[in-house]
């Protein structure tokens, strides 16, 4: 069996802080990460390789060179080869814009019988460039996937995570599956694994390589535009509550409503 | 747009390097060089001090955005049921189709849900779209994807809003690629620029710590999928009526790819202090364990559970499982509730980086306070009951 | 030292294995029963750190001497006793062979020692000869195709659970000191061999140590180590590699004592205000935190110097070693003084780190041993 992993360097959104003061992010010593869900998405091809050892698990990801570092983590989990999709034209891109490039490497890696990738990154939390994928290639997709059943000649049987259960999907493959957390728990790297990792090469294509044109990628294929950002109001000092108890009560619900906090 | 780096004017002083959210920004021989991984977030132009750094408007592919008319929620339907949802963008939707001056309607798809249909109309549609096709009895990509697709394609909304369920998340993003749009993923606040009527999109990035608007200028329908729970629902004006419109609903041989097989509704397990959204804690304060009683009542009261500090533990009254702080669980729930604890270093450490944290104590110089967003002081005996009374 | 980019990765895989397996729980479990978890030395042989240097063909990860500091260091930061299973297939259990053994002791043994399957024990120390290893009185006596081993072996690390137990002993009593011993792998389930009760020791808990008697063990020829008459150097060389494993662990240890003690600096207030904010504490932080510094280059040195088979590796890992572990001790015993009461009782890990840390300058040499070698090599 072939299989694609969709995996993206991402910085570790729990390190990062908020200057109390100016308002600003603070990035300094902010580690860069392989996005948790994508952990995951890698961890269950390798399970169908552990079962299966023809399979062959392809990485492929968009970013900038630094993002090598993050395709050798993955070979050291036991992947076998990686491609970084990496060009300035790819910058400022959307989640359609990403979609129409990931999906464009993934043409020119060639059949496969399975894609997976990570829910949703934690930078941006879109869960879009995912199923997007899916749909440029043409090819069915499940998101959500929490279980992977079975294996089936042309098929493949999962669990879709619902907010209040799950449900039992059979879907033709090829297909493109989208993990969650509680798909797996990733494995670690293991110390000759890393050492094997830094052996192997791992090509770098730009929009030329996979066939794309300048304007089909990046901020011009984006419809959407960031317009602004700005950091959420800093939690101020706590607030005392005052009056009588039913007072208090009554201000601490209305509050907390108003905060989103309680429903 | 793009952002550029205005060469002449760049003094090298590399604030836009550390202002920038998304580490894009890299000195390139004593100039600023903006990178890749630029999202044009436009923070870099604000903070430059020599207004170096610039915003382009670029010329873009499009479309005719003059011939999209309308907001559409799509209404979301599980088992014959409208989600809570989708009754919030009603309300929602309604909003922003008064501010551009157009209609509200809803798209439902199901099999045999004629009873929404007028639900909807109650909720504020002018006008329902409404497929009717035993393949759209639960949610699946492919039958979905087909019918709303070919239904914006031919009635061209300006604006459509899905709620960001997994329903909403799998079916949005399909969407916007056949409609060759934007989708905006988890919105928490939606507005109209009274200037020129566009949708400004806001929603949490980078786990929470960056807030960014964004906009589709250029592409229609507008899509975004909203957060469940922060919009407000609308009124039900019972006996409204509005236009019913069915949209012809037939799949071919490969239409669908995937078959539901079963649907399996879950149990309400029983939650970790980990996991936990809400945690209503208990101390020394409580004077006995009958106390946990009381605090058991609010946390299932706000469908939370029950932590403790090390001196209720100590004591006797509570298992060790319960006890948040150094030497028991750390915890970071949306909601932590402090009752009768003062706030001992060791339990500060377990639970100060909550998202919200309100404390209720008898002894105002409690150092529980120093951290809480909202403090009580008063005998949580007769606080809590209060705050059940407000509650409901 | 600036590293390499897959010695960083190196390090991140035991910065992620610590985080997520050796938890506060699992720690207190450890510490409360004595016990090692089965499935934590399972982990830590699936992630290769057991034979980190071990050739990949004996089973082993085909890495440096760099790496494994980095993963002893990373480990050690949240659990000593942890590096304690950690270095001994790969140092003083693995190192005897890999320096003596012939393919097919290396097949043999080394391979299940690489991949914790199986545990070698190093025994070397003896009741009157510790510092002082020259002075083994174990003796091995030719009998046919065996060997006949008699003697006693103390405070030998893994002893109560070992499969297999590297043994010192003298062949050629006419010979005197370090001269006429040689090594065997002996097998701990043969006739004779019994294990004494296990030390009940101050620190290190969850890593039994106990004595090894030998009476009339029959040892065959096939398992001496070596050629006869030469185990003291085969043990003088693994020990060169076990000091530069006590360093690691050290900068390890003393890096989490110092973790501990910002953080706690940090959240503690006394007359209103944080322990960061008294200048008496912000500058014996500033003193660990340097001194900490310091010992992690000469270590990480001591690793290059050994990758590279530099002649000033051994003084260098003597070096590491002495400096490591008394730097070690130090940071320990500051960290308990900023935490005041809290660092004496057992829920605060600093409490731990003192007691684990105090033998660090005692086993595997010395810091007095050290000081002689190091000496030793200046002064020839």
């Amino acid at each position: 069996m072939k299989i694609i992993v969709c995996a993206k360097q991402v910085p570790d959104t729990n390190e990062v802080k908020i200057d109390p003061v100016k308002g600003t992010l603070i990035r300094d010593g902010v580690p860069s990460i392989l996005n948790p869900d994508d952990a995951n998405a890698l961890e269950a091809a390798l399970e169908i390789k552990d079962k299966y050892p023809d399979t062959t698990v392809t990485i492929v990801s968009m970013g900038p060179p630094q993002a090598n570092y993050m395709l050798r983590e993955c070979l050291a989990m036991g992947a076998d080869d990686a491609y970084l999709l990496s060009s300035r034209a790819f910058g400022g891109a959307d989640t359609c814009a990403t979609s129409t490039t990931i999906a464009a490497g993934i043409r020119k890696i060639g059949k496969y019988d399975i894609i997976f990738a990570g829910r949703q990154a934690i930078d941006g939390d879109t869960a879009q460039v995912g199923p997007q994928t899916a749909q440029r290639l043409g090819i069915p997709s499940v998101t959500y996937v929490q279980k992977i059943r079975e294996i089936k000649k042309g098929s493949v049987v999962v669990e879709r995570a619902l907010e209040d259960g799950y449900e039992v999907i059979e879907v033709k493959t090829p297909c493109l599956l989208t993990a969650i957390k509680e798909l797996n728990e990733p494995r670690y790297m293991t110390v000759g694994q890393i050492e094997e990792a830094y052996k192997k090469p791992i090509a770098t294509w730009s929009e030329v390589d996979v066939n794309l044109a300048p304007e089909d990628c990046g901020l011009k294929a984006s419809p959407t535009q960031v317009f602004k950002s700005f950091t959420p109001p800093p939690k101020g000092k706590g607030e005392m509550l005052q009056g009588t108890v039913p007072e208090m009560a009554a201000a601490l619900i209305a509050k907390l409503t108003e905060k989103h906090v309680i429903k | 747009m793009a952002v550029k780096v205005i060469e002449e004017k760049c003094k090298g002083c590399q604030k836009c390097v550390k202002a920038c959210p998304f580490d894009a920004i890299t000195m390139q021989e004593k100039i600023a060089d903006i990178g890749p991984a630029c999202t044009n977030c436009g923070t870099c132009v604000d903070v430059c001090p020599f207004g170096a750094i610039e915003k382009l408007e670029e010329g873009k592919k499009g479309v005719d955005v003059t011939q999209y008319h309308d907001v559409w929620v799509f209404a979301e339907q599980r088992e014959g049921k409208l989600m809570g949802v989708s009754v919030e963008l009603m309300g929602e939707g309604k909003k922003l189709a008064n501010e551009i001056g157009c209609k509200l309607c809803a798209i439902l798809c199901g099999e045999n849900v004629d009873n929404l249909v007028d639900e909807l109309f109650e909720y504020g549609a002018d006008k329902v779209y409404y497929a009717n096709d035993p393949e759209l009895k639960t949610y699946n990509t492919d039958p979905y994807t087909k019918v709303v697709y070919k239904a914006i394609v031919k009635y061209k909304p300006e604006v459509v809003l899905l709620g960001a369920t997994h329903v909403g998340r799998d079916l949005g993003p399909c969407l916007a690629v056949h409609c060759g749009t934007g989708l905006t993923a988890d919105c928490t606040k939606l507005d109209i620029d009274p200037t020129d009527k566009k949708l400004m999109q806001t929603r949490p990035a980078f786990g929470g710590n960056l807030m960014a608007t964004i906009l589709c200028p250029n592409h229609r329908p507008q899509m975004s999928t909203v957060r469940p729970g922060v919009m407000e629902k609308p009124k039900r004006e019972a006996g409204k009526k509005g236009e019913l419109i069915k949209l012809n609903v037939e799949f071919k041989e490969g239409d669908i790819r995937a078959k539901v097989l079963e649907v399996v509704k879950g149990l309400t397990e029983k939650v970790s202090l980990t996991d936990a959204k809400v945690i209503v804690s208990g101390g020394a304060g409580l004077g006995n364990p009958e106390g946990f009683k009381l605090i058991k009542q609010l946390a299932d009261r706000l469908g939370g559970v029950v932590g403790s500090s090390r001196a209720a533990v100590d004591a006797g009254w509570i298992d060790h499982s319960h006890q948040v702080g150094q030497t028991g669980t750390t915890v970071k729930p949306e909601l932590y509730i402090a009752c009768g604890i003062s706030g001992a270093i060791q339990h500060l450490a377990g639970m100060q980086t909550s998202k919200t944290i309100v404390a209720i104590n008898k002894n105002e110089n409690a150092p529980i306070f120093e951290v809480a967003d909202y403090g009580i002081v008063g005998d949580l005996y007769k606080v809590i009951p209060a705050i059940l009374d407000a509650l409901g | 030292m600036i590293f390499s980019e897959k010695h960083e990765l190196v390090r991140k895989l035991a910065r992620d294995f610590a985080e997520k397996e050796l938890t506060k729980d699992i720690l207190d479990q450890i510490e409360e029963t004595g016990e090692y978890p089965k499935e934590l030395l399972e982990k830590l042989g699936k992630a290769g750190f057991f034979g980190i240097k071990t050739p990949l063909k004996y089973g082993g990860q085909g890495s440096d001497m760099l790496s494994y500091v980095l993963v002893m260091e990373e480990l050690a930061r949240a659990s000593a006793v942890t590096t304690i299973w950690v270095s001994a297939p790969n140092s003083l259990g693995g190192g005897p062979l890999m320096l003596a053994g012939t393919p097919e002791q290396l097949e043999k043994y080394l391979t299940p020692v690489a991949t914790g399957e199986k545990i070698m024990a190093f025994g070397l120390t003896e009741p009157n000869a510790g510092s002082d290893a020259g002075g083994t009185t174990s003796t091995a006596v030719r009998d046919g195709d065996y060997w006949i081993l008699n003697g006693r072996k103390t405070f030998i690390t893994t002893a109560p659970v070992a499969d297999w137990c590297i043994i010192y002993a003298k062949t050629d009593r006419t010979q005197k000191g370090s001269r006429g011993i040689s090594a065997f792998i002996m097998d701990m389930k043969l006739p004779g061999v019994s294990v004494g009760k296990s030390e009940h020791k101050m620190g290190i808990i969850g890593c039994p140590t106990s004595d090894i008697i030998m009476e009339d063990v029959r040892v065959h020829k096939d398992d001496m180590l070596g050629e006869e008459g030469k185990g003291f150097s085969n043990a003088m060389k693994t020990l060169d590699i076990g000091r530069i494993g006590v360093a690691s662990m050290s900068i390890g240890v003393a890096q989490g004592a110092l973790d501990e003690s910002i953080r706690y600096a940090k959240e503690r207030k006394q007359f209103g205000r944080r322990l960061a904010d008294f200048q008496a504490i912000s500058f014996m932080i500033a003193d660990m935190a340097t001194k900490l510094q310091a010992a992690k280059e000469l270590v990480y040195r001591a690793a290059q110097l050994k990758d590279t088979n530099s002649p000033e590796a051994g003084t260098a890992a003597s070096m590491a070693k002495y400096y490591a572990t008394e730097t070690c001790n130090e940071i320990a015993a500051k960290a308990v003084q900023i935490h005041g009461g809290y660092g004496y009782i057992r829920e605060y890990k600093v409490e731990r780190i003192y007691r684990d840390c105090r033998v660090f300058t005692i086993f595997e040499g010395t810091s007095q041993v050290q000081q002689m070698v190091i000496a030793g090599n200046l002064l020839k």
